[in-house]
C-alpha cells in the first residue's frame, strides 16, 4: 500500500509538470497584456507600461520566464499579481474558505438527498415516487447552474423577496444573528450546486442499489430471515455505495469548475471568481497559481478515489 | 463667436446684465464644456461658486453601513498604481486630493484652504506657477499631520521613473516647492494655463511621506501601505480583498465638522453590470451601484418597476462615441507599414465622402433606439452636460443631402448601385470592438450608407485585442487597419487641452512611435496645429476658449472625425441617499457629504 502511494505521487510529479508547461506557454501565447489596460489610458505615459513590463520581466523569452516561476515554485513562492500587486499565496488563501464552505456544503447536502431518495427509488422501482424522482433528477442534470442560479435569484430574491443574492464575507453581528445571515446568503448557491450533483448521484445510488439487490447473497441473506431493514442496510447499501463513492471523489475536482460559474453569479468571493477576473485582466501569475490548484485537485482526488476503492473492496489489491 | 464678443459678454455677466447660466449655455451652444466656461468667468474675476451640496446631519456617524457595489472591483488601492477608475475609486475612500471637480466642473477644495486664483494670488499672472494654501489641522488616519510635505513628496513619489506610477505624466514637467509647513507652490516649465491637473481629483490623492518615503523608486511595490491605506478621507481602512471588497469605519478625526455620516462603508465588487443595477434598484440590497453599462430600456424597466427601491442618476462627463475617418491609406503599405500618414486614403482624400458620411450616421435613431439615456446624439467633439446639449449642437441625417453632394463630387453610381469614380469604388471597411450597442450602430450606419451608393463592410473585434498595445496584433485600434472606425474616447479632465491633443499631427500614430501616438485618425490640419499650440501658451482664457471652439469646429467640420452620441455615467442609488456625484472627477469625490435621508 505504501509503495503504492509512493509510485502514484511519483507519477503524478510528471504530469504536473507537463500540465504546468502547457498552462504557461498557453497564457503566454494568448493575446492581451496585464497592462494592456494602461496603454489604452491616454494619461498614462506608455513609459510607463514598459517600465512595470521590465519590473515584471515580462519582455524576457518564455522558457526563462517559465524557469523562473518554476524555481520559484519549488521555493513555496507562489509569485506577486501584475493587477494586484500582492504575493499570489495571500490573495488564494483570502478566496479559499468561500469556495470551500460553499463546495462543502453543497456535498454534504447533495449526499444527504442523492443517498436516501436513490435507495428508496431503487427498493420501490416503478413507483410513483420513484417516476416523481426520476423526472426532478432529469430536470437537476439537465439544467446548467447559471440558469438554475437565475431562476433562484428570480424567485426567491425578486418576487418573494427573502433571501439576498450578493453573498458577502463581512455580514456583521455574531452568534445566531452570524449564522442566521450566513444561512439566508448561502442557501442559493449550495442548494444550485447540491442539486446538480444530487441528480447524478440519485441516479448512480439506484442503478448500484437494484444492481446489488439482485444478487444471491441478498437472497440468502433474506432466507435466513434477517428483517428487510437490516438486509437493506447491511447488506445491500453498503455494498452499493461503494461506486458511488468512487464517482463522489472523482467529480469533486469538477465541481470546482462547475462552482466557478455558480460563484460569479452570486459575487462569492472563492477561487473561481478570482480566476475568471484574472484571466479577464491577463493576470498570469494569479492564473497560472489557480489552475495550477485545480491540476493538482484532480491529481489528488483520482488517487483518493483509487485508495478509497481498494478500503471499500477488499478484492482490490494494489500492486 | 470671436474674440472680442465673448470679452462683451463676459463685460455683461461682470455687470449682472447676463446670468453665469446664461453664459455658461451659451459657452455650450460654441461646442465648449461647462466647466471650461464656469473658468473663463473665474478668470476674469468672477469667483465661482462651487455647487455646495445640502448637509442636513448634525452630528457624525450614526448612519450605519453604506453599501456599495462596483461590478468591477479595486484591485489595489495605491491611487498612484491605479490601472482603471476602479482602483481610483477604492483608493478615494481614504485619500484626498488638494481640490476635487464637482458636477459642474468647478473646484472644490478638499485639502487645501481655497482655492488659488489670480484675485487670492495664487495663480501667477505668468502661468509659470501656483501656489496652493492647505488647510490646517488635517490629521492621517494614524494621527500623524499633513503638512507641505507631503504634498511635495507625493509630487516627487508620482514623478520618480521607477516608481511607475501612473500618474507620472501629471507630475514629471512640474517642480514643488514647500514655501511653508502649509504653503506649496508647483513650478511649472512654461506658461501653463490649465494649472488644475497635479493635486487635484483622479490623479492627484496625496499619500503620506512616512508610510511612502522608504519606498520610493524601485521597490514602490513592497510599502505596506499599497495594500493598507493611511490617508485622510472620511474613512479608515479596515480590510481589503482584492476583485472583493473593501471596508472601510468612520474616520473619527475627520477634519470637516459632522462628517462622515455613516459608520462603515463596504465596496463589494464582482458579478456584472445587470445584477448589480437590480441590487439596487429592485431588491435593495445596496444602496448605491456604479458604472452601470446596461441598456437603458433594461435600467428604465427596474426603475419603474412596481416596488422600485432606487433611482438611477445620470451625470454628465466627457467621453464621447464617435467614428474616426482614417486619412492615410490602410490598404497600400508604404515603408512597411500600412495606414502610414505617407500615403493619403484614396477615398477620403475627396471631401465630398467625408461630408457625405457625417450626413449618413442616424444619430437620433443611435440615441433613440440603442443607448437612450446613456448615450445622447451630439454633433460636437467636445461635450457638456446632456441637458443642454442637445439644443445648440448641428447635426442631420440627410440622405438626399449626401446623394447630392455625392453625385456633385462626380461618383457615379454602376449598375449594382454603388458610386465609382475613377475607377475607385466606394467601398469601406468599418470596424469596432465586439459590443451589443456598436454593432446595432455599425448596422445603422451601414443602411444609410447603402442608400447613398456606399457600400460598407463590418468589421467586429475582440474588445481585448482591438484596446491592446498589442504590436504584433493587426486587429487594434491604433493601427487603424480599416476605413472607419468607432468607439468611446474619455475626457477626464475639464479641461479640453489633453484631449483635443488627439487630433495634432506630431501625435500621428505609426510605425516609428509602435502605434502609441494619440493622433490614430492620421489627420493633418496645419490650421489645427496652429491653433493648438497658441491654445497651449495662451493665458488668457477668452483668447484660448475661442482656439478651442474652433479646433473643435475643424474637428467636426471637415470632418476627421463624426461625433456620433456623447456617454454621461450612469449610476443607481438608493431611494434614500444623497450624493452629489461629478463626471469630471471620481465617483466618491463628495463622499464625505453622502448621507441618508430619514
Amino acid at each position: 500500500m505504501g509503495r503504492y502511494l509512493l509510485r502514484r505521487l511519483l507519477i503524478a510529479v510528471p504530469s504536473l509538470l507537463g500540465i504546468s508547461v502547457v498552462l504557461f506557454a498557453v497564457l503566454a501565447l494568448a493575446p492581451g497584456d496585464p497592462f494592456g489596460e494602461l496603454a489604452s489610458n491616454p494619461n498614462v505615459p506608455p513609459e510607463v507600461g514598459a517600465t512595470l513590463r521590465a519590473k515584471f520581466g515580462l519582455d524576457d523569452p518564455i522558457a526563462l520566464r517559465y524557469l523562473r516561476w518554476l524555481s520559484a515554485m519549488l521555493h513555496g513562492d507562489w509569485g506577486f499579481s501584475f493587477v494586484s500587486r500582492m504575493d499570489v499565496d495571500t490573495l488564494i488563501l483570502q478566496r479559499l474558505p468561500a469556495t470551500l464552505f460553499i463546495i462543502g456544503s453543497s456535498q454534504v447536502l447533495a449526499l444527504l438527498i442523492a443517498l436516501p431518495v436513490g435507495v428508496y427509488s431503487a427498493v420501490r422501482p416503478y413507483s410513483i415516487f420513484d417516476h416523481i424522482a426520476n423526472l426532478f433528477a432529469f430536470i437537476g442534470f439537465s439544467l446548467p447552474t447559471f440558469f438554475t442560479g437565475l431562476l433562484f435569484i428570480l424567485l426567491f430574491s425578486i418576487y418573494l423577496d427573502w433571501l439576498p443574492f450578493v453573498y458577502r464575507t463581512d455580514i456583521g453581528g455574531s452568534g445566531w444573528h452570524w449564522y442566521w445571515e450566513q444561512l439566508k446568503q448561502s442557501a442559493m448557491p449550495v442548494a444550485v450546486l447540491a442539486l446538480l450533483q444530487a441528480a447524478s448521484w440519485t441516479r448512480y445510488m439506484r442503478s448500484s442499489v437494484l444492481e446489488v439487490s439482485r444478487l444471491d447473497y441478498v437472497t440468502t441473506a433474506r432466507a435466513k430471515g434477517l428483517p428487510e431493514r437490516m438486509v437493506l442496510i447491511k447488506h445491500i447499501v453498503r455494498n452499493a455505495l461503494i461506486p458511488v463513492v468512487t464517482l463522489v471523489a472523482l467529480q469533486m475536482p469538477a465541481l470546482f469548475g462547475g462552482a466557478i460559474v455558480t460563484e460569479q453569479i452570486f459575487r462569492i468571493p472563492g477561487i473561481g471568481s478570482l480566476l475568471i477576473s484574472s484571466i479577464l485582466a491577463n493576470d498570469t501569475p494569479v492564473i497560472m497559481a489557480v489552475t495550477f490548484v485545480f491540476a493538482c485537485l484532480v491529481i489528488l482526488f483520482n488517487l483518493l478515489a483509487d485508495v478509497l476503492y481498494g478500503w471499500l473492496d477488499p478484492r482490490i489489491a494494489y500492486r | 463667436m470671436k474674440e472680442q464678443d465673448l470679452r462683451d459678454l463676459i463685460a455683461a455677466v461682470k455687470s449682472g446684465h447676463v446670468s453665469r447660466r446664461t453664459f455658461v449655455h451659451r459657452m455650450i451652444g460654441l461646442g465648449l464644456t461647462a466647466p471650461f466656461a464656469n473658468r473663463l468667468l473665474a478668470h476674469a474675476g468672477l469667483a465661482q461658486t462651487a455647487t455646495q451640496a445640502e448637509y442636513k446631519p448634525t452630528k457624525a456617524g450614526g448612519g450605519g453601513a453604506l453599501k456599495m457595489l462596483f461590478w468591477q472591483a479595486p484591485t489595489l488601492l495605491n491611487p498612484h498604481f491605479a490601472v482603471g477608475t476602479k482602483d481610483q475609486e477604492g483608493s478615494r475612500i481614504f485619500y484626498e486630493p488638494l481640490a476635487a471637480w464637482d458636477s459642474g466642473g468647478n473646484l472644490a477644495p478638499v485639502l487645501a484652504a481655497e482655492i488659488p486664483d489670480i484675485e487670492n494670488g495664487g495663480v501667477a499672472p505668468d502661468g509659470m506657477s501656483v501656489t496652493w494654501k492647505l488647510k490646517k489641522d488635517v490629521q492621517w488616519h494614524d494621527g500623524n499631520p499633513f503638512t507641505a510635505d507631503d504634498v511635495v513628496f507625493t509630487g516627487e513619489y508620482a514623478a520618480d521613473p521607477a516608481t511607475a506610477s501612473t500618474t507620472i505624466g501629471n507630475y514629471r514637467d512640474i517642480k514643488v516647492e514647500k514655501v511653508d509647513p502649509l504653503t506649496v507652490r508647483v513650478h511649472f516649465a512654461k506658461p501653463t494655463p490649465f494649472w488644475a491637473s497635479a493635486f487635484v481629483g483622479y490623479f492627484g490623492m496625496i499619500i503620506p511621506k512616512h508610510q511612502f518615503e522608504p519606498y520610493k523608486g524601485a521597490n514602490s511595490r513592497e510599502a505596506p501601505a499599497n495594500l493598507k491605506p493611511v490617508g485622510t478621507g472620511p474613512y479608515r481602512f479596515v480590510e481589503f480583498k482584492p476583485g472583493d471588497l473593501v471596508k472601510g469605519e468612520r474616520n473619527a478625526s475627520y477634519h470637516l465638522p459632522n462628517r462622515p455620516y455613516f459608520d462603515t462603508i463596504e465596496m463589494k465588487g464582482g458579478g456584472d453590470a445587470v445584477s448589480a443595477a437590480r441590487a439596487v434598484l429592485q431588491t435593495g440590497e445596496y444602496d448605491y451601484a456604479w458604472n452601470l453599462q446596461v441598456e437603458d430600456e433594461i435600467l428604465l424597466r427596474l426603475e419603474n418597476g412596481g416596488n422600485a427601491r432606487g433611482r438611477v442618476e445620470i451625470v454628465p462627463g466627457g467621453n464621447i462615441e464617435h467614428i474616426e475617418l482614417n486619412s492615410s491609406d490602410p490598404w497600400t503599405e508604404v515603408d512597411g507599414e500600412r495606414s502610414s500618414a505617407k500615403a493619403k486614403h484614396p477615398l477620403f482624400s475627396d471631401p465630398a465622402v467625408r461630408r457625405a458620411l457625417t450626413l449618413l450616421v442616424d444619430r437620433a435613431s443611435v440615441e433613440a433606439h440603442i443607448y437612450g439615456r446613456t448615450g445622447l446624439a451630439t454633433g460636437n467633439f467636445i461635450n457638456n452636460p446632456p441637458r443642454f446639449a442637445s439644443k445648440s449642437t448641428k447635426w442631420e441625417l440627410s440622405i438626399d443631402k449626401a446623394n447630392q453632394l455625392l453625385d456633385e463630387a462626380g461618383w457615379q453610381r454602376g449598375p449594382d448601385g454603388v458610386r465609382s469614380k475613377d475607377g475607385k469604388r466606394l467601398k469601406l471597411v468599418f470596424q469596432t470592438s465586439i459590443n451589443a450597442p456598436r454593432q446595432k450602430t455599425q448596422a445603422i450606419v451601414k443602411q444609410a450608407c447603402q442608400k447613398a451608393g456606399i457600400e460598407v463592410e463590418l468589421k467586429s473585434v475582440t474588445a481585448s485585442v482591438y484596446f491592446s498595445s498589442d504590436v504584433a496584433n493587426p486587429d487594434t485600434y491604433s493601427k487603424f487597419y480599416a476605413d472607419l472606425q468607432m468607439f468611446t474616447t474619455t475626457m477626464s479632465e475639464p479641461d479640453p487641452g489633453f484631449f483635443m491633443r488627439q487630433f495634432l499631427s506630431s501625435e500621428i500614430a505609426s510605425k516609428d512611435n509602435k502605434w502609441q501616438g494619440r493622433n490614430i485618425t492620421r489627420w493633418h490640419n496645419e490650421d489645427y496645429d496652429k491653433a493648438y499650440h497658441a491654445a497651449e501658451g495662451e493665458l488668457d482664457p477668452v483668447k484660448r476658449a475661442a482656439l478651442f471652439i474652433a479646433m473643435n469646429d475643424m474637428v467636426v467640420g471637415d470632418p476627421a472625425a463624426i461625433p456620433v452620441v456623447y456617454r454621461p455615467g450612469v449610476s443607481a442609488m438608493s431611494r434614500q441617499l444623497r450624493a452629489t456625484l461629478s463626471g469630471w472627477d471620481n465617483v466618491l469625490w463628495d463622499l464625505k457629504n453622502w448621507y441618508r435621508e430619514t
